[in-house]
Formats: C-alpha cells, sequence, structure tokens
C-alpha cells in the first residue's frame, strides 16, 4: 500500500503538466470552435496528422522547429476543411469530423510506410529540448514542477492567457461568441459570421496542431501509429468539463494529464493488469462527463447558420 | 418633398412565390409610415430588402436621391437603415453593451474593447433617446419589452435615421405598446423617418402619419391615415369583407371537464413558472386564455398536456386525477394540443403528410392491433379522408410536410388533432402567421369542435382573436390566474390592465 | 409488404417483394455513387504523386478481389462482420445518436459468444449456435445500454461515451484473454469454442460463414422494423424531430435507450457470428477495426440497409484485394483507409455533390 504513496512524487505532478499539454492544446482548440458554433470531432485526427507532420518535416529539414511550423500549417488546413465541408456544403459537423479522424489514421500510416517502410513507427527524430525558467525553477517543489519543461508547455500557458483575451476582451471575441449563441444577430448587425466561423475553425486545428506536434516532438521525438490515443476526444471532455472557458479547459486537461501520468506509474508498480489500469483515463473521461453535464450549458446550438 | 427613401419596381422571388411584385414605396423624412398588409402579404421582405437581408430581382432602391446597390445590412447600415425585427436579434448570454456595440466595437488600440468609452457613449445615448435601460445586465433576464428597447439602441447607436419596425407590437401588452408609441413620437420630433409594418389596423391608423397597404406582393395604396378608417384600409387588405366577429350558439347546461387545482410548476430557468393556478373548463366552451408572452401560458400548456410535471397541485379530466399521467395516456383519454410552434413540435418536417397525421396513433387501432406493426393500407385510407375532409393542399399523402404552405402545415395539425373527436383541446396561438383565408378556417373548426363538445382552451397574443372566438377569458400574470371575465362585460382596456398586473378596479 | 401470415408462408412471394424493395431503395443512393468515384480519383492522385501507378494498384486490388475462389470468399469474409456494424450504426443514427463505440460492442459481443462457445458441451448444433449469438447480441447491447443510460438520463454525448468505451473494450477483453480466459501457450487467445458451436463455412475452401446469410437477413429486418413498424415509426420520429415527437406521446427518453441498445446488439451479434464463423476463438486484436468500417459503410450506403449491404461488399473488395494490391505492388495497405475517409468526407457534404453535379450539367 505505501508503494502507491511512493508514487506522489514531484515527478509525478511535472509528469502530469506534460500528460495534460497535447490534451489542453487540443481543448483549446475545441472552444474555438463550438464558441463560433461548430462541433470539432476531428481533433483527433488533426493531432494525428500535425503529430506526423511535425516529424517528417523535421525528418527532412532537420529543424524540430520547423516540424512544429508545419504542424501548425497543416492544422490550419485541416481546420480549413473542416470548415468547408461544414459550412460552404452544410455537411454533418460529426461526419465531417470523424472522416477526417479516419482519414488522419490512414494518411499517416500510408505515409510512414512510404517515408519509413513502417507503418507502425517512425525513425527517431530530432527533438525539443526541454528548457528551464530562470527563476521559477530555484523555488522549492513548485521549481521543480513547473520550472523545467519543454518550450511547448509554456507556449501552452501563454496560449490559455491570450485564448481568454481574445475571447473576452476583444471585438474579434465578441463577434465569435455572438457567432456561434446566434449567428443572425451577429449577422443583422453587420458581422460576418461565415468568415468568422473560418478563422475560428483555422484557429481550432492550429492549437490542435501544436499539441500533435507536443506530443511526437515533445518527448519521444517519432510518430506511431495512432499515438493520440482517444486524447482529441478526451480533449472534448475537458473542454466541456471546463465549461468552454480557457482557463476550465486547461485545468480540467490538468486532471486527465494527471490520471494519465498516474496510469503510467501504476504500471511499474504491478498490482493491476496493465490492460485494466491503460482504462482509467477513458472512464475518467465518462465519470467526469456524466457529472458535469447539465450543469454547464454549450454555448451554441451548433445548427449550421442560412440566410433566410 | 424630399424623400428620404424611394422604392422603384421592386421585385423579390423565392421559389414558390412572388413576395414583392413590382412595389413602388416612399418615406418622406420625419414621418412615420405604416406598412400595413395581413401575414404574407410582403411586408417584412420589402423592408428586410431595403435593410440588405434580400437581394431584389429587379428594382432599384434610392437612398437620399442617390441610387444604392444594398448588398448585406452592413451597407444599410452605412446609409442610415436600421431595423427591429420581429423576432429579436439579440445574444441572449450578452449584455445590452455588447449587444448594442456588436460589429460596431470601439476599441483601444484596435485591438482590445474599449469598456469605458462603451458605458460613456451608450448612457448618452440613452439619455438623448429618453430610452432608459440597464446596461450591463444580460439580455435573457431582461423582460420583452426592454428588449425592444435594447434593439431600438442598436440601431440608434449605429446612426439610424431611417428605423423600421417590424410587428413591434406582438409581443407587448397595451401598456407597453403606448411606451412604445411615446418614444416613437419623440424620435419622430429628433427627425427620424419610422417604418411601422404591421397587420394590426387600430395601431396603424393611431400611430402613423401615412399608410401603405399590401396585398399578396402588390401596393393597393398609401393614404394619409388622417384621411381613411378601419373598414377601408381592412378592406385594402384583404380585398373582401373580413369577418369582424363570429356567430356563436349560446350553450347552457354543460358541465366541467378539466379542473385545474393550485397548481405549481417551475419553468427551464429555475424560477416559478406556474404559481397557483386555478382553472375550470367546461365542454362546449371556449376559455381564452390572454396574457402577455412569459407569464406562465408554456408551463400551463406543459402541465396540462403532460410534457412538464407539477410541483403542487392537480388536474383533473371528467373527475378523474390525471396529474401523474404520461403525455400518451393523456393523449388516449381524449386531450388533444395544437402547439405555439408548429414546426417545431407540431409536425415532423420530413415524415410525409400521411405519417404526420397518425403521429400519437401509430401505435393504436385501428393503425396497429398488436402495438409492433403498423397496417400502412389501413393508414393511407385514413391520410387520404383527412386530406379531403379537411381540404389540405398537398400534392399527395407521401408529400414531405415541409414543402407545404404555413396554412396548409397548420391544418394538417388541426386535423390530427381534431380528428381524434377530443375532449379537451389546447390550441395556442393557433393562428400565428397564417393568413386572413388559413385564419378563418382555423376560427371556423374551433367553433365546430365547441358546438361538437369539445372543451376548448385558446391561448393568443392577439386580443381580437381572443374576443371573436371566446366565451370567457381568463387573464394570466406571473403565473397565477388574476381574472375570468365574460367578453361581453369587459373590454380591452381592462383586459390589457390585468395582463400587466395592475388592477383595473383601483385605477 | 412482409406480412407473414400464421398458416401459410409465402416464401416467393416474399422473395419478389424482397428484391423489389431492394431495387426501389437502391436509386436513392446516385450521390454515394458520385462520392465513391470522387474518391476513387483522389486517390489515384495520392498513389501518383508517392511513386505508383493507379492502374496497377487498382487493377491488383479487383484481381485479388474478384480473380478467383479465394478472392471472391475473401471478399465476402471481409464484408460480412461490416454488414453488421454498419446496421449498427445506421439504426442508431435513424434515431439521431452517433453511435461509434460499434467497434467495442463488436468486441464485447463477441467475446460473450466465444465464451458461451466454449463452455457448453454436448448442446444440439442449432441449440448452441442460437445460444451463442444470443449472447453476442445481448452483451453488446448491455454494451450499449451504459451510454445510453448516460446520454438520456445525464445528457452526456454518446460520441464520447462510446468512443470511450471502445477503448476500454479494447483492453478489456485484452485482459481477459491474456488472463482468465486463455488458452495454453503464449498467444493472446481463448481455446477452441466446441465444434457445436461453429457456424458451417459455405464456401470451402475459404473463411466464408454462414454469418453472411444472418447479415442479409438482418437487413432486410432492420428495414422492415424501421419503414413497418410502430418502433421504427418512433424512432424515426425521435431521429428527426424529438420535441414533436414528444408532443405526439413518444416517449423519446425509452426510444433513444432502445435505439443504442438494439444498436449495440447489431454490432455484437456481429462479433458474434465472426468468432462463430471464421475464428472458432477470440484472439486478442482479431478485429481490424470492423466497427470504423461500419460507420463509413453505413454512410456510404446512405444510411439505408440495403445501401450499407452494398457499401459492406465495396469495402470487402478494397480490403480483400488491398492485401493482394499490398503484395503485388507495394502500396501500403493503408491507402484502404484513405479511400474510405475520402468517400466519407464527400458523403458528408452532399451539398458538393449537388454541386459538382449541378457543374456537371452546365458543361
Amino acid at each position: 500500500m505505501t508503494e502507491i504513496f511512493d508514487l506522489i512524487t514531484v515527478g509525478l505532478f511535472a509528469s502530469a503538466i506534460r500528460m495534460a499539454t497535447p490534451i489542453a492544446f487540443a481543448a483549446l482548440g475545441g472552444i474555438f470552435s463550438e464558441r463560433a458554433g461548430i462541433i470539432n470531432i476531428g481533433l483527433e485526427g488533426m493531432m494525428l496528422t500535425c503529430a506526423f507532420g511535425a516529424v517528417a518535416t523535421t525528418h527532412f529539414l532537420g529543424n524540430p522547429w520547423l516540424g512544429v511550423f508545419a504542424a501548425l500549417l497543416i492544422g490550419g488546413l485541416l481546420g480549413l476543411l473542416h470548415g468547408l465541408i461544414t459550412i460552404k456544403f452544410v455537411g454533418n459537423q460529426i461526419v465531417s469530423g470523424t472522416g477526417i479522424n479516419i482519414l488522419a489514421l490512414g494518411l499517416t500510416a500510408y505515409m510512414s510506410q512510404i517515408i519509413w517502410g513502417s507503418r507502425g513507427a517512425s525513425d527517431a527524430v530530432q527533438g525539443i529540448d526541454p528548457i528551464s525558467i530562470p527563476i521559477l525553477k530555484d523555488i522549492p517543489i513548485i521549481g521543480d514542477i513547473i520550472g523545467v519543461h519543454s518550450p511547448l508547455v509554456y507556449i501552452l500557458i501563454i496560449a490559455v492567457v491570450i485564448s481568454y483575451i481574445i475571447l473576452f476582451k476583444t471585438p474579434f471575441g465578441l463577434r465569435i461568441r455572438a457567432v456561434g449563441e446566434h449567428p443572425a444577430a451577429a449577422d443583422t448587425a453587420g458581422v460576418n459570421v461565415f468568415k468568422t466561423k473560418y478563422y475560428c475553425l483555422i484557429i481550432s486545428g492550429m492549437l490542435a496542431g501544436l499539441g500533435g506536434a507536443f506530443l511526437s516532438l515533445g518527448h519521444l521525438n517519432l510518430f506511431a501509429w495512432g499515438m493520440t490515443g482517444g486524447r482529441g476526444f478526451i480533449a472534448l471532455a475537458a473542454m466541456i468539463f471546463g465549461g468552454w472557458m480557457p482557463l476550465g479547459a486547461f485545468g480540467a486537461s490538468l486532471l486527465f494529464g494527471f490520471s494519465d501520468a498516474l496510469q503510467m506509474r501504476l504500471q511499474t508498480l504491478g498490482i493491476l493488469p496493465p490492460q485494466i489500469i491503460l482504462t482509467i483515463p477513458y472512464i475518467l473521461t465518462i465519470v467526469v462527463l456524466a457529472g458535469v453535464i447539465g450543469r454547464v450549458t454549450p454555448p451554441s446550438d451548433y445548427k449550421p447558420y442560412k440566410r433566410e | 418633398m424630399t424623400f428620404v427613401i424611394e422604392m422603384k419596381d421592386i421585385t423579390v422571388t423565392f421559389p414558390s412565390v412572388v413576395a414583392n411584385d413590382k412595389i413602388n414605396f416612399s418615406l418622406q423624412k420625419g414621418e412615420i409610415h405604416g406598412l400595413l398588409g395581413e401575414n404574407g402579404a410582403g411586408k417584412s421582405v420589402l423592408m428586410k430588402t431595403l435593410y440588405g437581408m434580400h437581394r431584389p430581382d429587379s428594382g432599384q432602391i434610392f437612398v437620399n436621391g442617390n441610387e444604392e446597390k444594398i448588398d448585406n445590412p452592413s451597407t444599410a447600415i452605412n446609409l442610415g437603415i436600421g431595423m427591429v425585427h420581429q423576432h429579436f436579434m439579440l445574444v441572449p448570454h450578452l449584455t445590452v453593451s455588447e449587444n448594442i456595440v456588436l460589429g460596431k466595437e470601439p476599441t483601444t488600440n484596435r485591438i482590445f474593447l474599449d469598456t469605458k468609452k462603451i458605458l460613456r457613449d451608450l448612457s448618452v445615448f440613452c439619455d438623448k433617446y429618453n430610452l432608459d435601460v440597464d446596461l450591463g445586465s444580460t439580455i435573457y433576464t431582461l423582460p420583452v419589452g426592454m428588449q425592444q428597447r435594447v434593439e431600438i439602441l442598436k440601431a440608434l447607436y449605429r446612426g439610424a435615421d431611417i428605423l423600421i419596425l417590424d410587428e413591434p407590437t406582438s409581443v407587448l401588452t397595451p401598456q407597453e405598446a403606448e411606451e412604445l408609441f411615446k418614444a416613437l413620437e419623440a424620435l419622430k420630433s429628433q427627425g427620424k423617418t419610422i417604418v411601422f409594418i404591421s397587420h394590426k389596423l387600430k395601431e396603424v391608423l393611431k400611430i402613423c402619419d401615412n399608410i401603405t397597404v399590401l396585398r399578396k406582393g402588390k401596393v393597393i395604396g398609401t393614404l394619409k391615415a388622417s384621411e381613411t378608417n378601419q373598414n377601408e384600409l381592412a378592406k385594402m387588405m384583404v380585398g373582401r369583407k373580413v369577418r369582424l366577429s363570429y356567430n356563436k350558439e349560446e350553450k347552457i347546461a354543460n358541465k366541467i371537464i378539466l379542473r385545474i387545482e393550485n397548481l405549481e410548476a417551475i419553468n427551464n430557468l429555475g424560477i416559478s413558472g406556474l404559481k397557483g393556478v386555478n382553472l375550470n373548463v367546461k365542454t362546449s366552451e371556449i376559455l381564452g386564455i390572454a396574457g402577455v408572452q412569459g407569464n406562465g401560458q408554456t408551463e400551463l400548456v406543459e402541465v396540462i398536456t403532460g410534457l412538464r410535471k407539477a410541483t403542487e397541485g392537480r388536474v383533473i379530466l371528467n373527475s378523474e386525477d390525471i396529474t401523474g399521467k404520461s403525455p400518451k395516456d393523456r393523449l388516449k383519454m381524449g386531450i388533444s394540443h395544437i402547439p405555439e410552434d408548429r414546426q417545431q413540435r407540431g409536425l415532423i418536417s420530413d415524415f410525409s403528410v400521411m405519417e404526420n397525421l397518425i403521429l400519437g396513433s401509430q401505435d393504436l387501432p385501428p393503425f396497429s392491433k398488436d402495438k409492433i406493426r403498423i397496417n400502412f393500407t389501413k393508414v393511407a385510407h385514413f391520410a387520404k379522408k383527412l386530406i379531403c375532409d379537411f381540404s389540405i393542399k398537398t400534392p399527395n399523402k407521401d408529400t414531405q410536410v415541409r414543402y407545404l404552405s404555413g396554412g396548409t402545415q397548420q391544418k394538417v395539425v388541426v386535423a390530427r388533432e381534431f380528428s381524434r373527436k377530443p375532449k379537451l383541446i389546447i390550441a395556442d396561438q393557433p393562428t400565428r402567421g397564417l393568413d386572413v383565408g388559413a385564419t378563418e378556417y382555423v376560427h371556423n373548426k374551433l367553433i365546430e369542435m365547441r358546438e361538437q363538445g369539445s372543451a376548448i382552451i385558446l391561448l393568443s397574443a392577439d386580443l381580437d382573436e381572443i374576443w371573436k372566438l371566446s366565451d370567457r377569458i381568463a387573464v394570466i400574470f406571473e403565473g397565477k390566474i388574476v381574472a375570468i371575465k365574460d367578453p361581453k362585460k369587459t373590454d380591452k382596456r381592462e383586459i390589457g390592465l390585468l395582463m400587466a398586473g395592475v388592477n383595473p378596479e383601483k385605477e | 409488404m412482409l406480412i407473414l401470415k400464421k398458416n401459410d408462408l409465402n416464401l416467393t412471394g416474399v422473395l419478389q417483394k424482397g428484391l423489389e424493395t431492394f431495387k426501389v431503395e437502391l436509386k436513392k443512393i446516385v450521390p454515394q455513387l458520385i462520392a465513391i468515384f470522387i474518391a476513387l480519383l483522389v486517390g489515384s492522385m495520392v498513389l501518383l504523386a508517392t511513386g505508383f501507378s493507379p492502374i496497377e494498384a487498382y487493377g491488383a486490388l479487383l484481381l485479388g478481389a474478384f480473380g478467383d475462389i479465394y478472392g471472391i470468399g475473401q471478399t465476402l469474409t471481409q464484408a460480412t462482420p461490416i454488414i453488421f456494424t454498419s446496421l449498427a450504426f445506421l439504426f442508431a443514427f435513424k434515431a439521431g445518436l452517433f453511435n461509434i463505440g460499434a467497434e467495442g460492442q463488436f468486441l464485447v459481443g463477441a467475446l460473450a459468444a466465444a465464451i458461451v462457445g466454449i463452455f457448453f458441451n454436448g448442446l444440439p448444433n442449432i441449440v448452441h449456435i442460437s445460444l451463442a449469438l444470443l449472447a453476442g447480441a445481448f452483451f453488446g447491447g448491455l454494451y450499449a445500454f451504459i451510454p445510453a443510460i448516460l446520454k438520456t438520463k445525464l445528457g452526456a454525448h454518446e460520441v464520447i461515451t462510446t468512443m470511450m468505451l471502445t477503448y476500454v473494450a479494447i483492453y478489456l477483453t485484452g485482459y481477459l484473454v491474456t488472463d482468465i480466459f486463455k488458452a495454453p501457450g503464449w498467444v493472446s487467445q481463448t481455446p477452441l469454442i466446441s465444434p457445436t458451436a461453429e457456424l458451417p463455412r459455405i464456401l470451402p475452401p475459404t473463411q466464408l460463414s454462414a454469418s453472411i446469410f444472418l447479415g442479409i437477413i438482418l437487413v432486410f429486418l432492420t428495414y422492415y422494423t424501421l419503414q413497418k413498424t410502430v418502433l421504427g415509426y418512433e424512432i424515426r420520429a425521435i431521429g428527426l424531430n424529438p420535441l414533436a415527437a414528444e408532443n405526439g406521446g413518444i416517449n423519446v427518453k425509452k426510444g433513444l435507450i432502445l435505439a443504442l441498445v438494439i444498436s449495440g446488439a447489431l454490432a455484437g451479434i456481429g462479433g458474434a457470428g465472426e468468432i462463430l464463423g471464421v475464428h472458432k476463438r477470440f484472439i486478442d486484436g482479431f478485429s481490424p477495426g470492423y466497427g470504423w468500417d461500419g460507420l463509413a459503410v453505413a454512410l456510404i450506403g446512405g444510411l439505408n440497409p440495403f445501401g450499407a449491404f452494398l457499401a459492406a461488399l465495396l469495402i470487402g473488395i478494397l480490403r480483400s484485394g488491398g492485401m493482394t494490391m499490398n503484395r503485388v505492388t507495394g502500396v501500403p495497405i493503408d491507402i484502404v483507409t484513405i479511400l474510405q475517409a475520402l468517400v466519407i468526407l464527400f458523403v458528408a457534404a452532399p451539398v458538393f455533390i449537388k454541386y459538382l453535379i449541378r457543374r456537371g450539367k452546365k458543361i
């Protein structure tokens, strides 16, 4: 029994933040999309494709930051695709997202085979080294937890803050919220509803892309088939749990990150069979979702907007 | 005489109808101009075209003498045209000030919202136009009259010199309507031009300087309000004599079929919707319920039909306590419901006419003997009969209901609900959005069911309709029935006061 | 109308009616056919871009799928489980639900059938098979009951819950066959099911089993249920307009639960059929994603049971032909997944298809 308490170390919490990062990026992406009135089930696929794209770009160009840039580009394009299907062609949002997910699985495995001859995993590439923040890292305990991380983790924190500012302190954010909740009102007020939705989906894809880039380049330094493992969906739960607010989604992601980190360490203890431990994050997601729904209202009814 | 707006030969067509047919319409500066016509005459479409929400197929628009192409609301707004829609275009979870500045937000450094400036500017505005409103409150918490003010402020904030109001009094009490008229007079004195779209003759005569009447997409005529009267306008609107009243037989010796005792219920916002309602309805009676939207009508209908649980009190049908019964049971016991929103609750638009006609009876004989299989031969027979009996204008029984006109759709609902020979009918805004022909049809059917012994609860925002049909009029205010009156012994003023919560005796 | 009268089973009449309905429903899937064509076109571009000849690749694919008895057998065998999972997705969709967890329900049903197949002995064939199939349906349905309750009582969106439960099912069944139900040896699998539980092979020497007949029966049954029964009417009403359905006295919550449970049962019975007919035991990871294919197939088939059947055959062709294509031309098998995804995306945008048709007419 005491072994479990041995698990609770500074390393666990630092690991939790690392595990939370991809989920949080995707959750932020989800927020922008849903606040503008479009469900983005395709976060999973966007993350996966960008995780691949980041590794592939680094493989060919040698610089992991170019890989991150590629992830932003690919994510934005996928967001645009989702937008084209759901806005211009009034397609079903969930079907479009699912299509993107399946496309991601197929495309990444296919290209993986073409480039590295293996559809299971790529070769290792140059990764992004962690950095340490000077004063922060010297604070006892807290410093060990948040002082040394991949730069993408710090980018995430900045992204959370910027997302909040954009949504609630700028005209653009005001328009996003209006477009999501009552597109007709926004339209008659002179806001370009369709452009706003497109921008939000592109942002959504880019954020998911950053999450994917962190997943592959952040510590494994390679791409593995299906490596997102449902995180895109967990991100949706985090978004809902966080009340479609950037800070809330970040907090919820930390919770899921914690369970992920815990699950990995529990494996080493061997008290429970590994497969059972692996189910923990997924069951946690269901429990969270079940407990929270009904107490939070979504920001939109997600109906496609048609001018009469 | 300078025309601030001239619309020449405007034609707007939709897939199945010509909404505006070579319309010529002009506005003088500083007038209140009424645009009168029945539902579907094309008034809204014409003004929405002026506001850039529709593109005319042909015709020209001149603003202050210059020809303009108005492709979207932004252009219209820039030209000084503002519109207050029938269904408010306000974002419920944003504040008053956020809604007003949406689309034209003042910023610091072009990045951040300048909240201080917003508050400052808007306060000045409210003072200038004498429109008092709490800038920080969230829209969904405001009463309807207040929300309308926000809409007007929105238009003024964008520099509207021409204000279009689309059926503005449809959601107001008579008293709130008075306040609106005062506000409009004030705006007129400040040099604003106002278009008042309505189908209510009396109001239009009262407030407008000039009136243009539309019928079936064409202009019938433009008159000075002072030079015409109700009958002339009504004739122009409809092209024939309008029934202003119905002949109802006096029914005596009818019994109470529905008893509602001390009913309490909570609405969707968690607030008390019904606070102790007591009501009786008799066979062969139409009980009209008058009240401003949001005073508990919705909850009352939901509790009677079984869609909402009461927290206190009982509903008794024919001496049987049905308070705990499901909507299905109540349907079987003889309660029929014409819902307020036929497209949302009354019909399944992708189902055919035939499939819609059996909604509610799909598992009952003669359509299903074992509750498992449906005998579609019998269903088809039934559908054909109803289509004939109720003159439902449809290509055939398999046409999807979404392709039918509003009036025809309502006929499908009415046919379905009345063919069950119900003991109790709840008719909730049964003629909303229907033209005069369809409205008359529904009214006649209701009276027919009354003659046949049904008890009818009629909810309507149209006091004229309530007067025409009701044997008794109940007024609902803040979740309680505050009065029940004989229509012959009361008038609109008294009912209007009761609707607003004022006790007329004290006046 | 399929009315099975008590005393006389008019078999030829039923078959005739069946074929007629089949033909009528097929006419509705033209947009899907166009989507498939465009997807193949885009697929060829991907092949070209990565250095393969589309003609060679598609040629090898078709040869693999139809070239010989093995090919045909493999095509039909690959199509069979997908028939079930596509019906599962379709049925839930008619009620307005997105059951993307058919894979999980499939696995749970498969394991349940395997266990029943292993542990009962000496039963007559029909009884044992029926029991195993019922177990598959029951546990598949039960597994879908969880997200059903979560949705109706708590409002939890079934897309997320069914997705999560699929991961749980994969790990849970994996654990059970690595630990409790494991056969001796080092493969994570159960012992063989008893011979009395086996579904007969119908096209030796291929793996094709009688499960496909079960699938075809279920296609007709699904159509009949949706179009001719009270349950079907109510489910469709709920899916199209739950508020109006509620107003018409329909118990929406009950309908949603039934729809999702039946959906899970369909997937579960598919899993059972796969075990009893093809594998004869539950092997960890035996499903290459039949649940996901089911989703694609249901959409490609225009959300119509007969279309789904045809689309399942199409995917069967792609999968079995894909293996040959991979062997002969070296094209990674994942091109099949890519094609599937492309069809889904094009099918998701019906307006796009109409737009193309209009453009096509103008040329």
